[in-house]
């Protein structure tokens, strides 16, 4: 086929399934009633996503004195949120389109569901900029469109606009991406289908027939539109960086922001992929596809952000240290020491400490440890926005105007409710479409099905191995 | 829906694509017109054997994405230069480094845009488009080679069946679309 593969590989699609077999696999729960255990998450989620618009509601009508910020802290978990939602929105591209451009053949397996999280992690981060505004009714204000006030335009200078403009192309990107791969899988549905069914399956898949002229144009696309969304991903958590980074507040004022903040994000990223993909491949029964193969790969990944995570946090404080500037100094000691103490330890301890267990191939391998840790690495990735944002705030240049922030039920809800907005949308996106890429999957069963490849391998296939080149 | 003109098509289904590039070969070799190839996922190789010509949308995506950089550049410079200028922080009218990051973005959006808008446009696939397929199973796994059939004589057709037959299609079979 395409590339050669590695000998040492291991086979990432088991139980000798045919081309057939993974058509019946992948659309088949689509075709079935939800379960039981669908059901209750579905309950709790939409129990949550009502927490959520009820907290909104609260804040629009109120204002946004109802949360517990002040003049010296004026971002708290609304800033926090948004961050650690546009951070797991990361690893969906990073998967697509990064492990696109490098071949990794694993990604086929995940790619679907991951770039889902994306946007619909996306949706949820967006929320929070636009409910901070207090007036949520002028945020188009934040467009630059001809206006009677001049016009006056916004500042192209700020980066908080260039946020608008990062997240907004982020957002249609993988929303275009994402959808390009699925246009065949829908026509795999459709063809599955009949009646009403069939229609609205015919209307989503834009009529794809499979034509040879179609792949070929297909592929061109695929590759150009991941060659775009690689420099894109990076520029997106640069960007969220830059709003910190670009301030004269100590704590925030520095250039290793940017590095730091992709890798973070890639790093919570891959944590939310493992803990909706370990409960997607049981609920779903996607073992087959989902394999302990591909698990292991993404503790790699998480493996690899998290140490540069760790070092950047030492790094930091080295530096801090190292300038000489007492302001710099104290944020720093502040940081680790001052009154969020309990926040930076349990950010060192989630994020630098615990993924080390990883070194070890025996809990890279391992499905329960795995679950537990990409929950960790969750709640450590929020830990370090909130470390970041209200820690530095909280302690200025100048002491009369310290304080002390904690949230009001209002923050909290609207932080809870939004957990319950995304998994709405991941439940509704497990019903209606496939969760794994049928066509993509399809396309390495040669070179990485069980039946071809690794210890269970049948010798006679071999024979066709080299065919397709030329 | 009803198409512009209806075609008669002969075609072929193959239960692997080792069967279906072989197939091509062959026909390669007999001078055998093949209207359309389809398959339910990219099978590598496959355009060389079809002669196709290497898609042209990579150029039309730079085309779009240069038009995004100069929208985004010349947009923000004259709007800080000509229509409002603005200090911002001391810093010079056009502050070029500035428009850096909102350069590339507009740059990547214009380009993604432009380019899968320009695939579905020449491929002719949109929303509630229905194009009739030959077979249900070819977006599952069948892998199909069909032949136009408009015109042929008996022995043109005969021949198609033949080399159908013989290169091990599974099933054949003949449809107006």
């Amino acid at each position: 086929m395409s590339a050669v593969v590695s000998p040492i590989r291991e086979p990432l699609i088991t139980g000798s399934k045919t081309y057939h077999d993974i058509t019946e696999d992948i659309c088949g729960p689509t075709e079935r009633a939800p379960g039981l255990l669908w059901t209750i998450a579905m309950a709790l989620s939409v129990a949550g996503l009502a927490v959520f618009a009820f907290s909104v509601f609260w804040t629009v009508y109120f204002g946004i004195g109802t949360w517990n910020l002040n003049r010296t802290i004026g971002w708290g978990w609304d800033i926090t949120n948004f961050v650690w939602w546009i951070g797991i929105g990361h690893a969906g591209t990073l998967i697509s389109a990064i492990l696109l451009l490098f071949r990794q053949k694993w990604r086929t397996g995940v790619n679907r569901a991951a770039e889902a999280m994306t946007i619909f992690a996306v949706i949820c981060a967006g929320q929070f900029p636009l409910i901070h505004m207090g007036r949520i009714w002028l945020a188009f204000f934040i467009f630059p469109y001809p206006n009677t006030r001049g016009p006056l335009w916004v500042n192209f200078n700020s980066p908080l606009l260039w946020d608008v403009f990062a997240i907004s192309t982020y957002f249609t990107v993988s929303i275009l991406f994402w959808y390009t791969g699925l246009v065949p899988d829908f026509a795999t549905m459709r063809d599955r289908s009949t009646g009403m069914r069939r229609k609205i399956y015919n209307f989503l898949s834009f009529g794809w027939t499979g034509s040879a002229k179609h792949w070929q144009r297909f592929e061109s696309l695929s590759l150009i539109l991941a060659g775009l969304a690689t420099p894109l991903v990076l520029s997106v958590h640069t960007i969220v960086s830059f709003d910190f980074a670009t301030s004269v507040i100590p704590g925030w004022h520095t250039t290793i922001f940017p590095p730091y903040f992709v890798a973070g994000a890639i790093f919570s990223g891959f944590a939310m992929v493992l803990t909706l993909m370990l409960i997607a491949r049981k609920v779903l029964h996607l073992e087959d596809y989902i394999t302990v193969e591909h698990i292991e790969s993404m503790n790699k990944v998480i493996l690899l952000t998290g140490s540069i995570v760790g070092t950047a946090y030492l790094t930091e404080l080295f530096i801090s240290w190292y300038s000489g500037y007492i302001y710099e100094q104290f944020a720093f000691f502040n940081r680790a020491l001052g009154p969020y103490w309990w926040s930076y330890f349990g950010m060192m301890a989630c994020n630098v400490l615990s993924p080390q267990i990883f070194w070890f191939k025996k809990y890279r391998r391992s499905i329960f440890v795995t679950f537990f840790m990409s929950i960790f690495i969750n709640i450590g990735m929020w830990f370090e926005r909130f470390v970041i944002i209200a820690t530095t705030l909280a302690r200025d240049y100048l002491p009369s105007s310290w304080s002390y922030y904690v949230p009001t039920w209002v923050e909290i809800g609207i932080f809870v409710g939004s957990i319950g907005l995304f998994f709405v949308l991941f439940l509704l996106f497990t019903r209606v479409a496939p969760v794994v890429a049928i066509a993509e999957v399809k396309s390495i069963l040669k070179t990485s099905g069980d039946q071809y490849k690794g210890k269970n391998a049948m010798p006679h296939h071999h024979a066709h191995d080299d065919h397709g080149h030329h | 829906m009803s198409q512009n003109k209806s075609k008669e098509v002969l075609f072929g289904l193959y239960d692997d694509e080792t069967d279906l590039m072989d197939a091509i070969r062959v026909a390669n070799k007999e001078h055998l017109e093949i209207d359309e190839v389809f398959t339910p996922f990219p099978v590598h190789g496959l355009d060389h054997l079809l002669h196709f010509e290497e898609s042209r949308l990579h150029i039309a995506g730079f085309v779009y994405g240069a038009m995004g950089t100069l929208t985004a550049f010349l947009f923000m410079s004259w709007v800080f230069t000509r229509d409002w200028p603005i200090i911002f922080g001391g810093k010079p009218y056009w502050s070029v480094p500035a428009f850096i990051p909102i350069t590339f973005e507009l740059t990547v959006l214009f380009c993604a845009i432009g380019m899968v808008v320009s695939y579905y446009t020449v491929n002719g696939l949109a929303p509630g488009i229905t194009i009739p397929t030959l077979h249900d199973r070819i977006t599952d796994d069948k892998f199909c080679i069909a032949f136009n059939t408009n015109g042929a004589s008996t022995q043109d057709i005969g021949n198609m069946k033949d080399f159908l037959s013989k290169t091990g299609a599974s099933l054949i079979d003949s449809k107006v679309v």
